[in-house]
């Protein structure tokens, strides 16, 4: 071959990749499967969470394991319930536990009256409109589905944990036996069914309430209205749809 | 398993926090990129700039660039959950992913760059080789010449100038491989220690810094093993490139930490309290002193006092190796630093290296060693310095 033509051949090869690249990614990607009935440009899911409400019963923690497989023993959760004890005097340094991630309540250990302040927060993925954990993954495993949902697609995901990295909120996990990320879904299989979460489900004082926003009929538009609401971080900017009614400066 | 993690833990962390993601391999990732760019660097000194003092080096740098660039992507492949999905990233991108992007620069470079540079460098030598070897390694050459045999002097000429011209493409290129390295650390917001706009230009000069270092002991060893004197200019320059490169590494490093200390934002206690702590050893000692201070002290020390040939050979080669180490804790204090605390900024873990599993101890020695084995293989085919017996026997 003439090195001319060779350094033409490699040139298109080279060239083309990203092209071909850029081809695939808009031909193969499917959406997600769902019933008929559901529409994805009728719904943007959200989570109102009012932490007056959690007893820190950890209903949520086990109803999401055994709804969405995830592996029981500490330190893979998709939601989990941290108990904080402020010393009103020092807002700055909040004592926080939370004991298997509130699988089992929480054993006693602050006594009422003794001048502190006590309460739990539930955590979940926070499914921001700008989600820093979508916009890191190399491959788009991870994804924003058009409802609003922080989704992963586990038969394509690397497991390069680079997401896990970029989640301000340590919301995300690598599953053990899968080796794939794996986080809250929003049991995205029950509520294209019409149903609500597990975690909503079994919330025995309605501390948690799933919301469609762009049902106009949701409660969670009074919820947002007549609550001082805040979420997570607010500093990172990611659009976190996971509000807080009464959430404490303390908490991170 | 979980009573280990949880003893490591000092205060709180998030429960999802407790296992720690990125291990020794994503250590090792930045570090072995890093030589690359800056063994280019150093070798494009000669090209493009006509520093002719460096020349000697010029092959070897572009040899040991390519070594350790096969190797770059191995220890990312050996972490990933699924390595065997690992090619979707060239497939299907996503665009927005600092990671996929790197996909596409590590291949230009490698294979825009460096290997079409080596090629053209050695194409005489190849197709000379091809012509004057019997048995197998003819054909190895002939495949290696890929076909073209012209070494007219014509042809040669316009080797060395798309030659010329890929070095100039290359210096870039080589900047935006490691100053991407630092871009997917530096681009998340969600670490503090990361999330600086100062990562891919610290990122970048401590690159240069270790390629230089890398090349001049490999020079001097190469040299010592042939039995050939060790060209004194040629180890003076590289020396002295190597201390203004670190000077300037050095201080941007410094601004970067006195930011900090003097913003002291949210996370300042938490990060305070790593670097007085667990970071200690890694990031004061073997980073700012033995790898810092030390190398640049000695390195100035032969530029202001006249010192004897001996002397100097000494001080380059404990110069070189402290500025290795130094810039592999660097790196560790990066990589391994950004996950030690929790981004709650209320709890502290500590990371527990193993030895033989696929993330140890073990595996990481042996990448590290492995673009050596490689670089030895490179040398033999191509041996960076002039071949007389093959041109003799055309």
């Amino acid at each position: 071959m003439e090195r001319r033509a060779f350094l033409e051949a490699a040139g298109k090869v080279l060239l083309l990749t990203p092209a071909a690249a850029a081809a695939l990614e808009h031909g193969l990607l499917g959406s997600t499967e769902n019933p008929p009935e559901y529409k994805q440009a009728d719904h943007w899911w959200g989570m109102a969470i009012d932490i007056g409400k959690c007893i820190g019963c950890g209903n949520c923690v086990r109803a999401c394991k055994t709804e969405n497989d995830v592996p029981l023993e500490p330190y893979y959760f998709r939601t989990w319930v941290e108990r904080y004890h402020v010393n009103p005097d020092d807002q700055d340094h909040p004592e926080v536990d939370s004991p298997n991630g509130g699988y089992d309540g929480f054993p006693e250990k602050y006594r009422a009256g003794d001048g502190t302040k006590n309460f739990f927060v539930p955590k979940l993925c926070n499914h921001c409109a700008h989600s820093p954990c979508v916009q890191v993954c190399p491959v788009g495993a991870t994804f924003e589905s058009p409802d609003g949902v922080v989704l992963v697609d586990r038969t394509y995901c690397l497991g390069c944990r680079y997401c896990v990295q970029a989640c301000p909120y340590g919301c995300r996990y690598i599953h053990p036996e899968r080796q794939t990320v794996d986080k809250c879904s929003l049991c995205y299989h029950r509520i294209t069914k019409g149903l609500t979460t597990a975690c909503c489900e079994t919330c025995p004082t309605g501390a948690r309430m799933l919301g469609d926003l762009k049902d106009p009929k949701d409660p969670i538009h009074e919820f947002l209205r007549v609550n001082m609401v805040q979420v997570l971080k607010p500093q990172m900017a990611t659009g976190s749809k996971t509000w807080y009614a009464g959430l404490d400066g303390s908490v991170r | 398993m979980n009573e280990a993690l949880a003893a490591a833990v000092q205060g709180f962390m998030y429960p999802n926090e407790m296992e720690l993601q990125w291990s020794i391999l994503i250590v090792l990732y930045p570090y072995i990129t890093g030589l690359v760019a800056g063994a280019f660097i150093l070798a494009s000194l000669e090209r493009v700039f006509k520093v002719q003092a460096v020349k000697p080096t010029y092959r070897l740098a572009l040899l040991t660039a390519l070594a350790f660039l096969i190797v770059a992507p191995l220890p990312l492949q050996l972490h990933l959950g699924h390595p065997e999905r690992s090619f979707e990233m060239y497939l299907t991108p996503h665009t927005s992913s600092a990671m996929a992007m790197f996909g596409f620069v590590y291949l230009w470079y490698l294979m825009a760059v460096l290997v079409l540079e080596i090629w053209l460098d050695y194409r005489k030598e190849i197709v000379l080789k091809a012509r004057s070897s019997t048995g197998p390694m003819k054909a190895v050459y002939k495949v290696l010449s890929l076909g073209v045999d012209d070494i007219s002097e014509e042809a040669l000429r316009l080797d060395d100038k798309v030659g010329y011209a890929l070095t100039v493409i290359g210096i870039p290129s080589a900047f935006l491989l490691h100053g991407y390295v630092g871009f997917i650390f530096g681009s998340i917001k969600a670490n503090p220690w990361w999330s600086t706009p100062m990562m891919p230009i610290v990122f970048l000069f401590s690159a240069i810094v270790s390629g230089i270092a890398l090349v001049l002991l490999m020079y001097m060893a190469v040299s010592v093993l042939k039995g050939q004197e060790i060209d004194m200019p040629c180890v003076d320059t590289i020396a002295r490139y190597l201390l203004y490169a670190f000077i300037i590494d050095f201080t941007l490093e410094g601004v970067d930490l006195l930011h900090r200390i003097y913003e002291a934002d949210e996370s300042f206690a938490s990060l305070d309290f790593m670097v007085h702590t667990k970071l200690f050893v890694s990031q004061i000692l073997l980073q700012i002193i033995f790898g810092g201070l030390i190398p640049i002290g000695l390195l100035a020390l032969t530029q202001m006092v006249s010192l004897s040939e001996k002397a100097r050979k000494g001080i380059y080669v404990l110069a070189g190796t402290a500025t290795l180490m130094g810039i592999f804790a660097m790196r560790w204090n990066v990589v391994i630093g950004g996950q030690l605390f929790s981004k709650s900024f209320l709890g502290y873990t500590t990371y527990k290296l193993d030895f033989a599993t696929r993330e140890g101890l073990l595996p990481a020695i042996v990448l590290l060693l492995l673009p050596f084995a490689i670089l030895w293989g490179l040398v033999k085919l191509l041996p960076p310095w002039h071949d007389e017996t093959a041109e003799k026997a055309v």
